[in-house]
């Protein structure tokens, strides 16, 4: 078969610009499947706020938290317990997209493989940043406050962005290996319902008794919480014999989020190939 | 309007592209098992090639195989100038397909469907916004263009699929059983904008399932079979191989199908089909043969016939013919 190319292929620019578009495309298109169905916002807006005002009211006049208020100590808590079970957006929608028959529509277009990943990531990057954005006004409105410089509230908001971006590769990787999103609300609950209680992110670890306490004390959960409680300036109620990682719950905290993401990554992109092949 | 915008923007009619498909040798096999094997194709440019085949022949792998949604097992293949192995990408700028289940996305309307498709093609906003409208009319979906394609018909999804294919008026168009679930009128609906499209330069694989689409579609036929070709010509040559028209005579009692085969052998181009279930002997006859005569020999025959008609072959009648010199070869498992 004589196979004479003489259309030029698209240059590196040209393709780079249908990247970006073809992404923005795609993201678009969960901004109106929200659209049409807003209550697929619920558990990044309402939900977040409903946990603030329960636990915040609840809890707020019966747990003491050794240096501060308990509702200073609880936003860090939330916020990180949100964001894990914010994994379930991108695990469903993604689930959803490769079981019905629309990758294979997309898979006979001209865009690439990279930019339906990248326009998913993208639309739930937004929900996540929405999440943060909720919690962080109804903290405010039960009296959460930042006690620390700007620079370290900036990097307190970068170590949740970097988390949210951590648990949307770990919901993309739930969504190409399960084979019906109805199974993606199971896994979070068995997963990720433990890890957030089973941690300091509603109370301090002082009163849990012996070996649940040094599971909770090693929880990436917990260094996550502490961590943002810090770079906040709130209340982190760390106990003194909290081992290395809560110690250091900054530093243990990009630990876990870089290797969960040497994970994640490589396993979400590979399966995914595999899924959409063949 | 059927000219495409590939074609005005990058001016392939004026390149020496070949804007056909050619497949050698092209086989899909999962696992051990062989859902296709040694596919030769040569469809020219602007022509329409029929895949003609029941559920299971290999149809939809051959158009998984052409449209780059599949990697061949064996062989090679090329549409419009380029190789499915080398350059899917460049191949996927210049076809439309059309699957077999309809492939649009339930929670966008018909509009945003086709306007996001035509964006994915790189056309620019305008062109797509443009081009979604004046596919949507064409379609007959302008009253339900604002409506979230979940609550569609069957018939509106298929329809709004089928629009997907043709957004970027692409020079090759895939269409994997195109009028399955239409009604009648759909159906020569489509069959003339298929024909319309043809004329304007588009090159054209159908499957199907009917002999009388592919009859009246194709420019050529393949006949598929448990993944193998089993015949291929045109619409022409394959009735004159299997017969075009068909003679029926239904009985009264199984004693009366011997006789009434035997009536109609004189005006049979090959030996008659017996039911015995349905008491029916049909065979192929030849050209002008006169329904009386077949009455009479019948009659002379002493056969009690209920009934005697004409009809056009149907695919069913092309595997009787095409089994009977030669027998199907079963799925092979490889060794």
């Amino acid at each position: 078969m004589n196979q004479i190319d003489l259309a030029a292929e698209p240059s590196l620019a040209t393709r780079l610009r249908w990247q970006a578009s073809d992404s923005l495309v795609i993201a678009r298109r969960s901004l109106a499947h929200v659209r049409q169905i807003p209550e697929k916002l619920i558990d990044v807006t309402l939900q977040p706020l409903m946990f603030v005002l329960l636990f915040g009211f609840v809890f707020g006049g019966v747990i003491a938290v050794p240096g501060g208020d308990y509702r200073e100590y609880l936003l860090g808590g939330i916020l990180v317990q949100t964001i894990a079970f914010g994994m379930v957006g991108p695990a469903t929608s993604m689930a959803t997209d490769l079981t019905e028959g629309i990758v294979d529509r997309f898979r006979t277009l001209p865009m690439s493989r990279s930019s339906f990943l990248l326009g998913h990531l993208i639309a739930e990057l937004g929900a996540m940043l929405l999440a943060i954005a909720v919690l962080s006004v109804s903290g405010v409105i039960v009296g959460w406050e930042i006690h620390a410089s700007v620079l370290s509230a900036v990097a307190g908001y970068g170590l949740l962005i970097a988390f949210a971006f951590t648990m949307l590769w770990v919901g993309t990787l739930i969504g190409v290996i399960v084979r019906s999103a109805d199974a993606v609300m199971g896994i979070a609950f068995l997963i990720v319902f433990p890890l957030t209680f089973l941690a300091a992110t509603f109370v301090p670890l002082d009163g849990l008794p012996d070996g649940l306490r040094q599971i909770a004390e090693y929880n990436p959960v917990s260094s996550l919480a502490a961590a943002t409680r810090t770079l906040f300036g709130n209340p982190t109620a760390i106990p003194d014999s909290a081992p290395w990682t809560l110690a250091h719950p900054v530093a243990s905290s990009l630990a876990w989020c870089a290797a969960l993401l040497a994970v994640a990554v490589p396993l979400t992109v590979r399966r995914f190939r595999a899924k959409t092949t063949g | 309007m059927y000219e495409t915008d590939i074609q005005r923007t990058n001016g392939n009619r004026n390149l020496d592209l070949d804007l056909g498909v050619h497949a050698r040798g092209l086989g899909k096999r999962y696992g051990e098992l062989w859902v296709l094997r040694d596919l030769d194709l040569t469809v020219r440019a602007g022509s329409v090639l029929g895949l003609l085949g029941h559920n299971g022949a290999g149809k939809t792998t051959a158009v998984r195989l052409l449209t780059t949604l599949a990697a061949p097992s064996t062989g090679t293949a090329s549409v419009a100038g380029f190789d499915v192995a080398a350059a899917p990408a460049r191949i996927r700028s210049r076809i439309g397909v059309a699957a077999q289940e309809a492939t649009v996305d339930g929670l966008l309307s018909g509009r945003a469907n086709l306007e996001m498709i035509g964006r994915l093609y790189h056309l620019p906003a305008a062109a797509a916004r443009e081009r979604a409208a004046e596919l949507l009319e064409l379609f007959g979906l302008d009253d339900a263009a604002e409506r979230l394609v979940k609550t569609y018909s069957g018939g509106m999804r298929r329809r709004l699929d089928l629009a997907a294919s043709l957004v970027a008026s692409p020079p090759v168009l895939f269409l994997d059983e195109p009028t399955t679930g239409l009604d009648p009128a759909s159906r020569r609906e489509l069959w003339e904008l298929l024909g319309g499209l043809v004329d304007g330069g588009t090159t054209v694989v159908l499957t199907t399932q009917y002999l009388e689409e592919a009859d009246r579609l194709a420019d050529q036929i393949v006949v598929l079979d448990h993944g193998r070709m089993v015949a291929t010509g045109s619409p022409t040559e394959l009735k004159l191989r299997i017969g075009g028209e068909r003679v029926g005579v239904t009985v009264a009692g199984a004693v009366e199908l011997e006789p009434a085969a035997a009536a109609l052998a004189p005006f049979a181009e090959s030996a008659a089909d017996l039911d015995p279930e349905a008491l029916a002997v049909t065979a192929p006859i030849r050209p002008g043969t006169r329904l009386m005569d077949v009455v009479r020999a019948l009659d002379a025959g002493g056969v009690e016939a209920i009934d005697v008609h004409r009809r056009e072959a149907t695919l069913d009648d092309v595997f009787l013919t095409l089994t009977k010199t030669e027998p199907a070869p079963l799925v092979e498992v490889a060794a």
